[in-house]
C-alpha cells in the first residue's frame, strides 16, 4: 500500500493488554491545572522502568470539569489493577496534593473503584471531612493554601497498551516533523495517550538483549547507523532516521481511530518530505494478543 | 395508567397509622384487597374504603387528596415509588424512607423524614420539629437522601443527622442540627438558639448569621472548593436552591461543637 508516496509495510503493531484510568486535576487556572499535570504524568514513558505509562488526554473547559473551573484530564496505565493503584495514589499524593489550587476528581464513573483521594485523606491528620455530593463522595483536606478536594474513588477498567507505527523518514527532522504532526492530530483523539516525551519515542526497544540483566534493549533493526553492522536490518539505503509513536488507550478501536489520524498526518507531508515508509513494531505475534494491521487500519 | 389516588371522605376525631399505604405493599393488590386494608385510628381499625374514595390503579403512583394533619406515618420504609399528598401531613412522614418520593403540598408535621435511608422528601409548607431526625432514644437520625422544606421548620432538625441532606428555604427553630453525626442542613433563613449543640461532624450552611453558642470557633473566612459542587446538585430541584443567585462558595467557618469532638462546621455566607 503507498499514500502520497509513502510505503505502508504489510506488518502490524503487537499490543497488550493493561488496566487504565482516568483523573481530572483542576486548579484556580489552566496553568496551575496542567502544571499538576504534567508532574503527575512525569516519569511514566514506559513500564519497563517506571511502573506505569501516563500522559495527558485533553484541557477540560470549565463547563467539563466537576467544580467549573480549568482542568486536564490525564490517564495512567499499567500491567495490573494493583500496581495502578499504587502509581495513581502515589503520583495524586506526590504531585497533585501537593500543587496549588488543585482538586482531584474521577475521570471514569465506571469499572472496579479504586482509591483516589480514599487514603490520601490520612494527609489531613484528623481534620479531614468528607461530604458525599449526587451519590460520590469527596475528601476535604486541610492543606496551607486553603483545602484540597479530591474525589474518594475513580474507575479502573481493562486498557490496551502499546499500539505503535514507525515512522522512516530520509532525515532527522523529516521524521520528527511527521512525528508532531501525527501527534497534533491524535491528541485530539479521545481515550488515548502517547506516553513518551511529546509523545515520540527515539529509541524503540526490541525484547531481550545480549545482556542478561537487561529485558529490552535497542531496535537495532530500526536503528539507521546500524545498516552495515547488523543482521537483520529493516532499512533501505535512503532511510537516515526512524521515530515511533506509541499510543495506549481504553479500547481497541479507540488505538484503531488515533493510529488512523496519525499515519493519515505523516502520509500527508507525503515522500516529497522525505517520508519514506510507515511501519509497526511487533514481536511475531508472540507478545500481545492485540494485532493493529497498518494496512487495514488505513484502508 | 392514572396514579392510584385515595381521597379523604371524612376527618376522623383520632390519628390514623397510614403506613401500610405504601407503593411496594400495593403492589399487585387488586382494588378490592386494598379497599379491605385496615387502619389504626386511635383504638379503632377502620378499613380503607370508610375512610378513603379509592380511584386509579398505578400502584407506583399514589396520590392522597384532602389529606389533613392527623395522617401519621404516609410513606413510612417507603422502598421505590412516588407518593403525592395534597394537604398536610401528620408526623413520621417519610419515616425510614428506603427509596422513592413523598411530595407534600401543604405542612408536615414532627418526625417527618425522620431516619430516613435514602429518596426524597420534599414538603412545600412547613416541617415540625424532629425533621430528619432520630426518633427518641435513638442515637441515629436521618441516614442518607434528601429532604426538602420550602417553609420553616421547627426545633432539632436534623436531631442525630447521619448523613444526606436537608434543605430550608426558610427558618429553622431551636437547636438545629443538635447532636448531628455527619451530614448537611442548610438553612437560607434564620435559625434559632444553640444551634448545632453537640454536633460531632457535619456541615451547617447559613444564609444569615446565627447566634452561636461560646463552643464554636471562629476560623475564619474561605473560598471552599466543594460548595459550588454542592450547590450544582441542587440544580435539578424545584427549590430556591436551584437558583444560581443563592449560590456563594466564600464564607465564614466555624469549627465545633468543640464540647463534643469539634470536627462539625458552621459555614455562613460571606
Amino acid at each position: 500500500m503507498i499514500i502520497n508516496g509513502v510505503t505502508i509495510d504489510a506488518t502490524f503493531a503487537e499490543a497488550f493488554p493493561m488496566k487504565g484510568t482516568r483523573a481530572i486535576i483542576t486548579a484556580q487556572n489552566e496553568k496551575w491545572a496542567m502544571i499538576a499535570a504534567q508532574a503527575m504524568t512525569g516519569f511514566a514513558t514506559s513500564v519497563i522502568a517506571c511502573g506505569c505509562e501516563a500522559g495527558i488526554e485533553r484541557v477540560l473547559t470549565p463547563d467539563e470539569t466537576p467544580d467549573g473551573r480549568p482542568g486536564v484530564a490525564i490517564m495512567i496505565f499499567a500491567m495490573g489493577g494493583k500496581g495502578l493503584a499504587k502509581q495513581l495514589e502515589t503520583r495524586a499524593g506526590q504531585c497533585v496534593l501537593t500543587s496549588p489550587t488543585s482538586a482531584l476528581f474521577a475521570g471514569i464513573d465506571g469499572g472496579i473503584r479504586i482509591p483516589l483521594g480514599k487514603n490520601l485523606r490520612y494527609f489531613g491528620d484528623g481534620f479531614q471531612t468528607s461530604k458525599v455530593i449526587s451519590g460520590k463522595r469527596y475528601w476535604r483536606i486541610p492543606v496551607m493554601d486553603g483545602e484540597f478536594l479530591a474525589e474518594a474513588t475513580t474507575g479502573q477498567v481493562d486498557a490496551i497498551g502499546g499500539g505503535n507505527f514507525l515512522v522512516l523518514a530520509q532525515s532527522q527532522p523529516q521524521a520528527l516533523a511527521a512525528c508532531e504532526a501525527a501527534i497534533e492530530e491524535m491528541r485530539k483523539i479521545p481515550n488515548v495517550i502517547m506516553p513518551f516525551p511529546g509523545g515520540v519515542v527515539r529509541s524503540g526497544s526490541k525484547v531481550g538483549s545480549k545482556y542478561k540483566t537487561l529485558g529490552a534493549s535497542t531496535n537495532d533493526a530500526f536503528c539507521p547507523t546500524l545498516k552495515g553492522s547488523t543482521k537483520k536490518t529493516d532499512l533501505s539505503p535512503d532511510i537516515e532516521s526512524v521515530m515511533e509513536i506509541v499510543i495506549d488507550g481504553l479500547s481497541k478501536e479507540d488505538i484503531d481511530k488515533a493510529m488512523r489520524v496519525g499515519i493519515q498526518a505523516v502520509c500527508d507531508l507525503g515522500a516529497e518530505n522525505g517520508i519514506m515508509r510507515i511501519s509497526a513494531g511487533n514481536y511475531g505475534g508472540k507478545l500481545g494478543p492485540f494485532h493493529f494491521h497498518l494496512q487495514e487500519i488505513m484502508a | 395508567m392514572s396514579a392510584l389516588t385515595f381521597t379523604l371522605k371524612i376527618r376522623p376525631d383520632q390519628r390514623v397509622d397510614m403506613s401500610p399505604l405504601v407503593c411496594q405493599a400495593l403492589e399487585n393488590l387488586e382494588p378490592a384487597e386494598i379497599a379491605a386494608i385496615k387502619l389504626h385510628c386511635g383504638k379503632r381499625k377502620l378499613r380503607v374504603d370508610e375512610l378513603f374514595t379509592l380511584s386509579g390503579f398505578n400502584s407506583k403512583h399514589i396520590q392522597i387528596k384532602n389529606s389533613f394533619s392527623k395522617l401519621d406515618y404516609i410513606g413510612k420504609d417507603l422502598d421505590g415509588g412516588v407518593i403525592h399528598v395534597e394537604g398536610d401531613v401528620g408526623a413520621y412522614c417519610g419515616m425510614g424512607m428506603k427509596k422513592g418520593a413523598i411530595k407534600v403540598f401543604g405542612n408536615a408535621g414532627i418526625y417527618a423524614g425522620c431516619e430516613m435511608k435514602k429518596g426524597q422528601l420534599e414538603i412545600d409548607g412547613n416541617a415540625g420539629d424532629f425533621l430528619g431526625g432520630a426518633l427518641a432514644g435513638n442515637k441515629m437520625g436521618m441516614k442518607g437522601g434528601l429532604i426538602l422544606v420550602k417553609g420553616d421548620a421547627g426545633d432539632r432538625v436534623g436531631d442525630h443527622l447521619r448523613r444526606g441532606t436537608i434543605l430550608i428555604e426558610g427558618s429553622a427553630g431551636d437547636y438545629c442540627g443538635s447532636r448531628m453525626i455527619a451530614g448537611t442542613i442548610a438553612v437560607m433563613g434564620f435559625t434559632g438558639k444553640f444551634l448545632g449543640h453537640s454536633m460531632r461532624r457535619g456541615t451547617i450552611l447559613l444564609w444569615n448569621a446565627p447566634k452561636l453558642s461560646a463552643s464554636f470557633n471562629d476560623c475564619g473566612s474561605h473560598t471552599l472548593a466543594f460548595l459550588p459542587m454542592l450547590f450544582n446538585s441542587f440544580k435539578e430541584l424545584n427549590s430556591s436552591f436551584a437558583n444560581n443567585e443563592n449560590a456563594f462558595n466564600r464564607v465564614q467557618r466555624y469549627a465545633g461543637d468543640m464540647a463534643e469532638i469539634g470536627r462539625g462546621e458552621v459555614l455562613v455566607k460571606i
